[in-house]
């Protein structure tokens, strides 16, 4: 998700467009990113510091972006 | 000068970043992103357009290909590295240059020849300009958006960081009017304006750009 401080256009274009199709009672919309993952195996501790380096370095952008990891089965 | 421009998949303005170059009067070297050798140039320029079609985040997939570590490398050597727009992004994206840009605060790509002020005279890429010189140079963006939290915008300022300011009109949404700025020791300079568009009069808003193209060779010689 783009940081709190962080300007959101594309939230802003949504949240613009609720109103125009009837939704009413929005106060604010932010747009981030979901990624995914199918991983071999167990997702071990080891497997999930792993994930988590590769939003720290790639998939998210540690300056603007803040990013959670979580697992399904 | 030897001067490396890099062609990343997307990249637009690579053509016309050599020829700038060569106007500047410096031998362009034409890098390619899979390079693992930067061919012995003296300095690198990282062009305009949508490399990796700008997937993930502009950016973010270029700064992993090989020619970037090569790149990252040698700037932390000194080399000078300049970065136009998407190459802007790369070099945020790197960590070479703080901050980074976000999708312009209107929503629309704008296009337009926009005038600026040079604030930082001194780095290797802009000291054939004065400081306080105005120039007028094309600007073609849709992710132009300069952040950075407040303690980096501060150290920025407070160094002496910018290089370049929009005047007249914030374009897109940058915080401090930013256009461009370099990193500590000036080798590394990054910028949404496109210098390389304006090196000839018959193609462009004027020359203001070629100073851009010039201040390697002018300070080589100085």
């Amino acid at each position: 998700m783009p940081k709190p401080e962080i300007l959101d256009p594309q939230g802003k274009a949504v949240h613009g467009a609720l109103p125009r199709l009837g939704f009413t009672g929005v106060t604010d919309v932010r747009q981030g990113k979901r990624f995914e993952l199918e991983v071999e195996g167990e997702v071990t501790d080891a497997v999930l510091a792993d994930v988590d380096k590769m939003a720290e370095t790639l998939l998210s952008n540690p300056v603007i972006e803040n990013y959670t990891v979580s697992v399904e089965q | 000068m030897r001067i490396g421009v890099v062609t990343f998949p997307g990249t637009l303005d690579d053509v016309d970043a050599q020829r700038a170059v060569r106007i500047g009067g410096n031998e362009a070297v034409a890098l390619w992103h899979g390079d693992h050798d930067l061919e012995g140039v003296d300095a690198v320029v990282l062009p305009g357009g949508f490399s990796y079609g700008d997937y993930l985040r502009c950016g973010a997939i270029s700064r992993f290909a090989p020619v970037m570590t090569e790149v990252v490398a040698a700037a932390g050597r000194g080399m000078p590295v300049l970065g136009i727009c998407n190459g802007f992004q790369i070099l945020c994206e790197s960590r070479l240059l703080p901050g980074a840009l976000i999708r312009n605060d209107h929503r629309k790509f704008v296009c337009r020849d926009q005038l600026l002020r040079v604030e930082n005279a001194e780095t290797a890429w802009t000291s054939a300009y004065t400081e306080g010189q105005e120039i007028r140079i094309a600007l073609k963006n849709g992710e132009g958006g300069f952040v950075a939290d407040a303690e980096t915008l501060a150290r920025i300022e407070g160094e002496g960081r910018v290089v370049v300011r929009y005047l007249e009109v914030n374009p897109n949404g940058s915080l401090n009017d930013i256009a461009g700025i370099t990193n500590d020791r000036g080798n590394v300079v990054g910028l949404m304006p496109h210098p390389e568009h304006a090196v000839e009069k018959l193609t462009g808003s004027g020359t203001d750009g070629l100073g851009f193209f010039t201040s390697l060779v002018e300070r080589a010689f100085a």
